[in-house]
């Protein structure tokens, strides 16, 4: 394999992992508002808050370390995207900026604002479907290089099918992984109540995540046909992920193993994740930017992938620790530390 | 002036960062304290100063999650707002920023860990060696940021041929002539900042008519930290002026107005600059900038004459200079006055007037953080890559830039009122003297 694919590998990684994370707290956020609209946020809400609470901060790094470490792999990447994405770019983050800020504001300050809780769950599903619209944009067809000029063409994302697609899927996306995950922690609690309002939520956001999928393939056909067909290549990893998004389901449904049926929920969404990623490369920014056009100099290269296994070696055991304590520790889980 | 794309990218960096550098030295500098704090209560296992860790920490988060949006900000800004300078100078400094989100990871874990871990360790010391790796964490960021500020400075570690890029050795330029003091000025000045900014509030209740214990050990402490730290961050300055002198004389030359190169410097403080670049009202040392330069009254300083015109940075940047100087002298000897008040028994170290001159300290560091970013930055006027690429070719080029400043600008605004009546609220709702007698039954 050779650097650039290790590169870009890690870094899809990372998204990966952000995409998980961050869905679970996105989708939390709008649950929450959810409940308090309808007054069963005293059976939910503090649930949520106990397991956001400690790893808020974690979340938003996810994101950070895939945007500087793709910038430092691929500066090209940012000449490209920089230039064209400045508004998009600026709202994503303005609103990650709220929903960030005061999540703490609430959860440390002042509590029970419903301003904050407002702004804190709807920020939860615009976050999602803005950063989704940069994957549409990677496919070509929305950025055009003329001359010296980056031009981003902003009504053909908004007049195009297949970005409304994605945006679907990340949304539904997002309610589904959170609710799956919730479930569990509900039920680690031995908290009956929550654990049977999430796993409807959890049932009720499952059906749609599979048509959005197909929603997305199909719009993809109209717009890349080229990706479309090195997609059906891959069409064994796809199927790997329904496997596990039936397997999963199932077993919410039948209320057994919510552990094992989250874990479910995250292979799904790794083989589709990185089915797509698989089939869309070499292209970052299609047909400009490929990841060895844009590849940073030997030198480089090698020093951020020896900083980061060392990196690694050090988080991993944190990381460790930190879900033994409010994840794996009953007690904690449970309310009584 | 004009406000094309550049000067509104420039802006627009500017306002994010000097927002961002408010809460980025209160992160950095207040684990510290808190880690101090709680050290000393378990030590002399004393409630009032494991309450003062408690209760700073809970200010703390509030401000470290501002800090950690508007760094996220500052961060895609970067490539949002100066794309070809990120094309280029990525491809030689991205090693530390790539790093510093490491850091970053680091300090996230272990912050979440302390902040709901309070009473569930057996041993209390446990849950103090959790501060260990927020301080590393934290410290660690600032310095690999300010490696990459360093390297704007005094570019190396490449060589450049036709606009490509070659040679590249991204441990020399991370290790670049201007590291080193900047790196021990901004570590020192994030701490000082922090200590005058708890002292502050410790002050303020005194002032207040608060009587407790607790506001006179939390009073103490941090100006015993405040004193150590503004003299470190005086004798940093000091090395920075040094390392301007040698490797950026420009900067110090528009800094002093100092404008013909000559032997036995002397240096300005203070006056003012009329229209033909005559100094008004200054105060003048003889020979003391050469002194200050190289430790000798007799060594030649450069003068900004020597420079192409359009090579100087603006002159203005004296008087930040000035404030920054002026307030660090400040710091040092408000700390120093407590000090001595305290240990004379003849003296009273909660004189009104040297409580107001405390609680002034703490805006008044935030003012020499700001000032002394304004005076390194804009003092690399006109580059952006000194000697390599300058402000005007890193920018971008896309519309719209102002309507983002505005946007941003508005976003700044409500963080920074919220923010401050969240903290506010926070601690008037809970006056530490109940919590004290709930949390530690005295
Ligand atoms: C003196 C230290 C210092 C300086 C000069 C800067 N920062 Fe900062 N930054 C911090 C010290 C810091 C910090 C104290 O470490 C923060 C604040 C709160 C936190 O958790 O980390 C932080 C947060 C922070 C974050 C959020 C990280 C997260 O999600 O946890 C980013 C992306 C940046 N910064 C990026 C930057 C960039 C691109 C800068 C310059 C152009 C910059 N910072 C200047
Ligand atoms: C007491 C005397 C002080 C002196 C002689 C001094 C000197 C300097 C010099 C020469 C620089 C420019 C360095 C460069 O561009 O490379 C600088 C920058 C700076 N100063 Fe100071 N300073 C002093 C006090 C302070 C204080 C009290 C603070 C804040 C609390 C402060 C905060 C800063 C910051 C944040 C920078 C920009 C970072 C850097 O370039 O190092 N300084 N200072
Ligand atoms: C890769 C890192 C950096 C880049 C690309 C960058 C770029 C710039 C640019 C282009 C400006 C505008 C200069 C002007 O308008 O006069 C600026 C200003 C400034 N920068 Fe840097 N900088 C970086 C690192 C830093 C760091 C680490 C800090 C510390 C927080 C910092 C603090 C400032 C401040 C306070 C200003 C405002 C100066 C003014 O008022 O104009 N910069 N920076």
């Amino acid at each position: 394999m050779d650097i650039q694919l290790v590169g870009m590998t890690v870094l899809w990684l990372f998204l990966y992992g952000y995409l998980i994370v961050a869905s679970i707290d996105f989708g939390a956020g709008f649950f929450a508002y959810y409940c308090k609209m309808k007054k069963q946020d005293h059976l939910v809400n503090h649930l949520i808050s106990r397991y956001l609470s400690p790893v808020w901060e974690v979340t938003n790094v996810f994101l950070v370390f895939f945007f500087v470490g793709l910038v430092g792999f691929f500066p090209d990447t940012a000449y490209y995207y920089g230039t064209a994405l400045l508004i998009p770019g600026s709202i994503a983050l303005v609103l990650l900026s709220i929903r960030g800020s005061f999540y703490a504001f609430a959860n440390y300050g002042s509590k029970e604002n419903k301003v904050y809780l407002f702004l804190y769950g709807v920020s939860g599903l615009f976050i999602p479907a803005s950063f989704s619209t940069v994957l549409t944009i990677s496919e070509g067809g929305f950025i055009e290089k003329r001359g010296e000029e980056i031009i981003f063409f902003a009504d053909r994302l908004f007049k195009s099918p297949y970005s409304w697609s994605v945006v679907f899927l990340a949304i539904v996306s997002v309610l589904f992984i959170s609710a799956a995950f919730l479930t569990y922690y509900a039920d680690r609690a031995n908290d009956e109540q929550a654990r049977e309002i999430l796993r409807k939520y959890a049932l009720f956001w499952s059906p749609p995540t599979i048509i959005a999928s197909l929603l997305v393939f199909a719009g993809l056909r109209e717009h890349n046909i080229a990706h479309f067909e090195k997609m059906l290549m891959y069409w064994w990893v796809f199927g790997f992920s329904f496997i596990c998004f039936l397997v999963a389901s199932s077993l919410i449904y039948q209320r057994k193993r919510y552990g094992t049926a989250f874990v479910f929920v995250m292979l799904q969404f790794f083989f589709a994740f990185f089915g797509y990623g698989a089939s869309h490369l070499p292209y970052i920014l299609d047909p400009y930017v490929t990841i060895y056009s844009a590849y940073t100099n030997e030198t480089m290269g090698i020093a951020l992938v020896i900083v980061f296994i060392a990196g690694l070696l050090l988080l991993i055991p944190s990381l460790v620790l930190l879900m033994r304590l409010f994840l794996f520790d009953a007690d904690y889980v449970k309310g009584k530390k | 002036m004009e406000l094309d794309s550049v000067v509104l990218a420039r802006m627009l960096t500017t306002l994010t960062l000097a927002f961002h550098i408010i809460f980025a030295t209160i992160g950095v500098g207040v684990p510290i304290l808190i880690s101090i704090a709680e050290y000393i209560g378990i030590k002399r296992n004393d409630p009032h100063y494991l309450l003062l860790a408690r209760r700073w920490t809970r200010g703390f988060v509030v401000t470290v999650a501002v800090g950690v949006v508007t760094g996220t900000c500052i961060g895609l800004q970067l490539s949002l707002l100066w794309p070809s300078f990120m094309k280029i100078a990525g491809q030689v400094i991205s090693l530390p920023l790539f790093m510093e989100t490491f850091a970053f990871f680091f300090e996230a874990i272990f912050l979440g860990i302390y902040l709901y871990t309070w009473d569930r360790f057996k041993k209390p010391i446990y849950h103090w060696l959790l501060s260990i790796p927020i301080i590393i964490g934290s410290s660690a960021s600032a310095f690999f940021i300010t490696t990459v500020n360093a390297f704007m400075n005094t570019p190396q570690g490449f060589t450049l041929e036709n606009g490509a890029i070659a040679a590249i050795d991204p441990i020399t330029a991370m290790f670049n002539p201007a590291t080193p003091s900047k790196v021990f000025h901004v570590l020192t000045s994030s701490y000082v900042s922090s200590a005058f900014i708890l002292a502050m509030i410790a002050a303020f209740h005194i002032l207040r008519g608060k009587t407790d214990e607790y506001y006179k050990k939390a009073l103490k402490l941090t100006m015993v930290a405040g004193f150590i730290f503004a003299l470190s961050t005086a004798i940093a300055g000091d090395l920075s002026a040094k390392f301007l002198a040698k490797y950026q004389p420009e900067k110090l030359a528009a800094g002093e107005w100092h404008f013909e190169t000559e032997k036995g410097a002397d240096l300005l403080l203070y006056g003012i600059l009329d229209e033909n670049h005559e100094v008004k009202y200054a105060l003048r040392l003889p020979n003391m900038l050469s002194f200050l330069s190289f430790n000798d009254f007799n060594a030649e300083v450069i003068g900004l004459n020597d420079f192409p015109e359009d090579e100087r940075p603006p002159l203005w940047i004296h008087y930040m200079f000035d404030i920054m100087v002026t307030i660090g002298v400040y710091l040092v000897v408000v700390s120093f006055l407590y000090l001595l008040f305290e240990r004379m028994k003849r003296f009273n170290p909660y004189h009104k007037w040297l409580l107001w001159a405390i609680v002034a300290g703490g805006p008044l560091s935030l003012v020499a953080i700001e000032t002394g970013w304004i005076f390194a930055e804009v003092g690399r006027q006109p580059w952006i890559l000194r000697g390599y690429m300058k402000v005007a070719e890193g920018a971008t080029t896309a519309d719209h830039v102002g309507e983002m400043f505005l946007l941003f600008l508005a976003l700044y605004i409500v963080l920074a009122i919220i923010c401050t009546t969240v903290l506010i609220k926070m601690f008037k709702n809970k006056p530490a003297e109940t919590e004290l007698e709930y949390r530690f039954n005295k």
